[in-house]
């Protein structure tokens, strides 16, 4: 296996001038006796759209719960803008500025697509910047906006994925996590969701995405991890990635 | 923004809201002072033959009880109904809130003080004796204090376990009142005797003019005033539901009920916000305790909080329609009105009609019959009598895994498909046009991107 091909090289250059925003210094996680993640670090810079990659299994989500406080590591450390978030819960990330969308969607079925969006912002207060935020989201979801008074369990999976971001959205996070936002999607429907995560990070926001789909997601991203069996296996900037051949026969190849 | 146009009809506008939160309670208090003055002024006033049938299959007395049930199912629906925990020993709190007013409203044991504040009683009476209304506050917020302290080691179990260490609860807190007359040698609670002539509900100011009693006893026309007390209770506790279900905690409750992990990433700290339901839960069932204690019964003893009192309770709620307070309500007058008079008039009219000795069977079979409704429910209306609209809306569409089990959804990504192509084609063909133009190895694997799915 190729290892950390380029990735010394480009990492100088990747980070140059921005703000590290994430980053994961030899995480360990583990279920029960089981470990999921081995000893992974990776990071995440301002405005970037960093991707990770891996099979099924390979510890991608595990990392996103990580981050996001629903697990706790065994060791390791998951820093966000200079301050020690393994250890904060869930709830609290969610303030810092960290918002996720989960695998499998998690929309709440039986409340309707408003409902959902102000679950979205459950932890802010300001109602003008609320309402605005909305709106914004709704400008990049259009088929949210026509559906806003339907319940979100009727909808199609799609729209639901949709949701899942927009919702996940109205936290105004600066760093955004995604995890599957491809999966059991028609094609199409994929395009239209990575094409908005493209213009969600023009807006400024910061875009942490895990997928299956790597070719989808290597097409977006700046830069990629590739994580096998919970440790990391290959990093390098995405465009690299997607012309290494390697990477090719491994993740995009089909099987 | 005010530029927006779709959005705006999508949050309810503010008129729309108070309407539907200012109109509900002009037709609760007509309903509660009609039915006062039907038993007050009207049925006395009517011939026999038709107040007679009335007052037999809706006797006073079982009015008050239905009100006083509605305010315990009011209370378990905010625990079952919005947050969606399952609770199988809320009547540890009714049991509590009974013998705060036990404690607060008698003379109970060998007390060396007597403590008069706006009680019911005369002054001369021995014992402490406060008003109906603040020992009502006072057992709310024990009961709310006691169910943070059940909630706090607890509420971090999840579906069955939470149900098991609730109904563990109810039994522990029944028990702790059997022995009560011997705790580290003091009496505090009567043990299996319990408290007894526990103060009526005071009329206060309202007594004082003579118009009306100045204690509500248990007397037939004391009886008829009890509507209004209690009607007042339950508009509250209406009232409160309602309040809160509209507000961010309810939000936050129905957050939690519908999936725990995705309500935590929304930023919703579940244990605090399942001890908030728990704890108003509890703040209903003290109220209903209270009222209990002080308006039907008038004294309290362990039998009378057993496990089947919480099954009742959970009964009104899961047959009136969980987490819509109306079908609440509603199921509590039904359950509360059969085991307390229906199923006896029921048997009574049998009787007459067929001759049959039902009277005085039909009321020992009320939990066979009880169970009977509840399977019936659940085989043919699951969602209860009357329905939240949430719940509605869904129990008739087939969830989404149904639906992918059955293949639809792949029928749906081709639908999908065929809309978002003709939505915008030319914005695809400019995609794909671009994407081929910065990476040519894209064009390869398109294809075979597409065959899989």
């Amino acid at each position: 296996m190729s290892t950390d091909v380029e990735s010394d090289a480009n990492a100088k250059v990747r980070g140059e001038g921005k703000e590290k925003i994430l980053e994961l210094s030899n995480l360990n996680v583990s279920y029960g006796n089981i470990a999921a993640v081995k000893g992974l670090s990776m990071s995440v810079y301002a405005g970037e759209i960093v991707t990770l990659i891996g099979s099924n299994g390979a510890g991608k989500s595990t990392t996103l719960r990580t981050i996001s406080g629903l697990l706790r590591p065994k060791s390791g450390e998951v820093v966000f803008k200079g301050q020690k978030i393994n250890g904060v819960p869930g709830h609290d990330v969610v303030k810092l500025g960290i918002c996720q969308s989960p695998e499998g969607r998690k929309i709440f079925q039986r409340m309707t697509v408003s409902e959902n969006l102000d679950l979205g912002a459950y932890t802010r207060k300001d109602t003008a910047a609320i309402a605005e935020d909305r709106d914004r989201v709704l400008d990049l979801f259009p088929r949210l906006r026509e559906r806003i008074d339907q319940k979100a369990g009727t909808m199609s999976g799609g729209e639901q994925q949709m949701l899942a971001v927009a919702r996940a959205l109205l936290g105004n996070p600066s760093l955004l996590l995604l995890d599957e936002p491809s999966m059991g999607l028609a094609p199409v429907l994929v395009d239209v969701i990575f094409e908005t995560i493209e213009r969600i990070r023009e807006q400024g926001v910061t875009v942490l995405l895990v997928e299956q789909n790597a070719l989808a997601a290597l097409e977006i991203a700046d830069y990629a991890y590739v994580l096998e069996s919970g440790s990391l296996n290959l990093q390098g900037n995405a465009a690299d990635l997607l012309n290494d051949d390697s990477v090719a026969s491994a993740y995009l190849g089909g099987h | 923004m005010a530029t927006s146009t779709a959005p705006r009809t999508s949050a309810p506008s503010p008129s729309r809201r108070s309407l539907s939160h200012y109109r509900w309670p002009i037709g609760y208090v007509v309903v509660i002072v009609g039915l006062f003055l039907l038993y007050h002024f009207i049925l006395p006033n009517l011939v026999t033959q038709v107040s007679g049938p009335v007052t037999a299959w809706l006797p006073v007395a079982t009015l008050n009880e239905c009100l006083m049930w509605a305010i315990m199912a009011l209370g378990l629906n905010v625990v079952v109904g919005y947050a969606g925990l399952l609770d199988l020993g809320y009547v540890a709190f009714w049991a509590l809130g009974g013998y705060t007013a036990g404690w607060l409203m008698a003379a109970p044991f060998n007390w060396t003080w007597d403590f008069h504040l706006f009680g019911a009683v005369a002054k001369t009476y021995p014992g402490t004796h406060i008003t109906f209304w603040l020992v009502i506050l006072i057992a709310g917020v024990l009961c709310a204090i006691l169910g943070l302290i059940i909630g706090a080691p607890t509420l971090r179990l999840r579906g069955d376990y939470l149900a098991l260490v609730t109904l563990g609860f109810g039994e522990v807190i029944t028990q702790f009142f059997r022995n009560s007359n011997d705790i580290a040698g003091r009496n505090l609670a009567g043990g299996d005797g319990g408290i007894s002539i526990i103060d009526p509900i005071g009329t206060g100011p309202f007594g004082a003019t003579g118009l009306v009693p100045p204690g509500l006893s248990n007397g037939a026309q004391d009886n008829v005033y009890k509507i209004l007390v209690l009607g007042l209770l339950v508009g509250a506790c209406l009232f409160i539901s309602l309040r809160i279900r509209e507000g961010r905690l309810g939000r936050a409750w129905l957050a939690i009920r519908e999936d725990e992990l995705a309500a935590s990433m929304m930023g919703v700290p579940l244990v605090r916000t399942k001890l908030l339901a728990y704890a108003v839960g509890a703040f209903f069932g003290g109220i209903g305790g209270v009222a209990n204690a002080a308006g039907i019964t008038g004294a309290v003893s362990p039998s009378g909080f057993d496990f089947g009192k919480s099954v009742l309770v959970l009964l009104m709620v899961v047959l009136g329609g969980m987490g819509n307070v109306w079908g609440v309500t509603v199921g509590a007058f039904l359950l509360a009105w059969l085991n307390s008079n229906g199923l006896k008039q029921i048997g009574v009219q049998l009787d007459s009609w067929f001759g049959t000795t039902l009277t005085a069977t039909l009321p020992r079979y009320n939990y066979i019959i009880l169970g009977l409704l509840l399977v019936l429910m659940m085989l043919y209306r699951r969602e209860g009598l009357i329905p939240e609209k949430r719940t509605k809306a869904l129990m008739n569409t087939p969830s989404r895994t149904e639906m992918e089990s059955m293949g639809a959804e792949s029928l749906e990504a081709a639908a999908e498909t065929a809309a978002v192509e003709k939505a915008d084609a030319k914005t695809d063909a400019g995609i794909a046009a671009s994407a081929a133009a910065v990476s040519p190895v894209l064009d390869e694997s398109t294809p075979k991107r597409e065959d899989r799915s």
